[in-house]
């Protein structure tokens, strides 16, 4: 009973337990309005915000370094789809239906970014075209839909996801500004990009800098340093 | 099956991974979830994203290989998670940069906090999907992310690191 009494008397208020997702871009509109006009009143609450930024930029990293499954997980997964037995479709199913779901089940904040990438797509696809003629490419067919192989090179990196509102024209003027390209991404699910900002490997504090300024950037959402592929 | 699998398995062997602390048992139990879930298309319903649905499978089929294994091996990788306690805070420092720190502690939490925090920040869950992936009251998943980034707090400060909070 005492315990509980003390947790209750510990927790901060909602608006503070809403920072994480806050900073994920995950609240819906009225949590993140409420959330931002409590930011822009107490500092202190914006100095705690940025430690759950910082949090959220490692956590991410630290995921994307945990790699892909090898190409055993899908044999082993269709060696026992084959010897399941053969079944009847189920009527309640419907692929139509399932497809519908599964665009629906985007998030607003994913279907922007797909929006985004749809059009950064056709930039970028002259420049991968380009590419294919002047190096040809040994990779096998890959299994992950995170295409690692694609950010391979030399180079400095960056992580970055885009605010949903940015227009494409805000994209290509940063990628300009920055003197950034874009060779991977948005990875399924987290909208992230990876961008090269050098063609040579840069030192931590300089490819920090660089974060820095990308980070004041309006159109950018988040960005943090990626390892070296 | 094909396209859902190349569209999701890397995240959620990801997630898995996290938990299970093994590639070889993350890859098994991937295989284990979408396997389950071709069986089971007909009973998907469309309430929840598909990869909220897939955390959950997946989620479910991690801690009953989590319970399988001996208490002992899991005390064990906990411990070996967070290396170089012996080091004083100024060593530890001078050896890793802050965001290594913090790497390395965010992988010293508990599963259940390593569960939550990876949900929140890198699967993009928000409270009501974390909800129905944990099984548990959106209230309490606004507290465990609190306690998770609390504990998170503590171990920075072991390291070294002071935030300024908790």
């Amino acid at each position: 009973m005492n315990t509980k009494i003390n947790e209750a008397r510990e927790l901060p208020e909602d608006v503070e337990l809403l920072l994480p997702w806050h900073a994920a871009g995950t609240l819906s509109r009225r949590d993140a309005a409420r959330v931002e006009a409590a930011l822009a009143n107490d500092n202190e609450l914006a100095a705690r915000y940025e430690l759950v930024r910082e949090e959220l930029g490692e956590a991410i990293r630290l995921n994307e370094s945990l790699g892909a499954p090898s190409a055993r997980a899908m044999e082993k997964l269709f060696a026992k789809i084959d010897a399941e037995p053969v079944r009847k479709p189920k009527a309640s199913f419907s692929i139509t239906a399932w497809l519908i779901e599964f665009v629906a089940s985007f998030q607003p904040r994913t279907l922007a970014y797909g929006a985004t990438a749809a059009a950064l797509a056709i930039v970028l696809q002259a420049g991968i075209l380009a590419g294919v003629f002047v190096k040809e490419r040994t990779t096998g067919p890959q299994l992950a839909s995170y295409t690692q192989s694609d950010s391979a090179g030399e180079g400095a990196f960056v992580l970055i996801r885009f605010k949903a509102e940015a227009s494409l024209g805000d994209i290509t003027r940063f990628l300009e500004e920055n003197k950034a390209t874009v060779v991977d991404g948005p990875a399924a699910g987290s909208g992230l990009f990876r961008l090269r900002v050098a063609d040579q490997p840069l030192s931590q504090p300089e490819l920090g800098a660089i974060v820095k300024r990308m980070a004041r950037s309006p159109v950018v959402g988040f960005t943090v340093p990626a390892a070296q592929p | 099956m094909q396209v859902l699998f190349a569209r999701h398995h890397v995240r959620v062997y990801r997630f898995v991974l996290r938990l299970v602390r093994d590639e070889t048992a993350a890859e098994d139990l991937i295989s284990e979830v979408f396997l389950d879930v071709w069986r089971q298309a007909g009973k998907f319903e469309g309430r929840a994203a598909v990869s909220t649905w897939l955390l959950a499978i997946a989620r479910f089929k991690a801690l009953s290989a989590l319970r399988r294994k001996p208490e002992q091996e899991l005390d064990e990788e906990t411990a070996a998670a967070i290396e170089d306690t012996a080091d004083t805070p100024e060593v530890a420092l001078q050896k890793k940069d802050k965001s290594e720190v913090l790497r390395q502690c965010l992988n010293g939490l508990s599963a259940e906090h390593r569960e939550i925090i990876d949900l929140v920040y890198y699967h993009e869950k928000s409270v009501e999907e974390v909800a129905e992936i944990v099984g548990i009251p959106e209230a309490t998943v606004k507290t465990r992310m609190f306690y998770a980034r609390k504990k998170l707090g503590e171990l920075l400060k072991a390291q070294g690191i002071e935030r300024g909070w908790p």
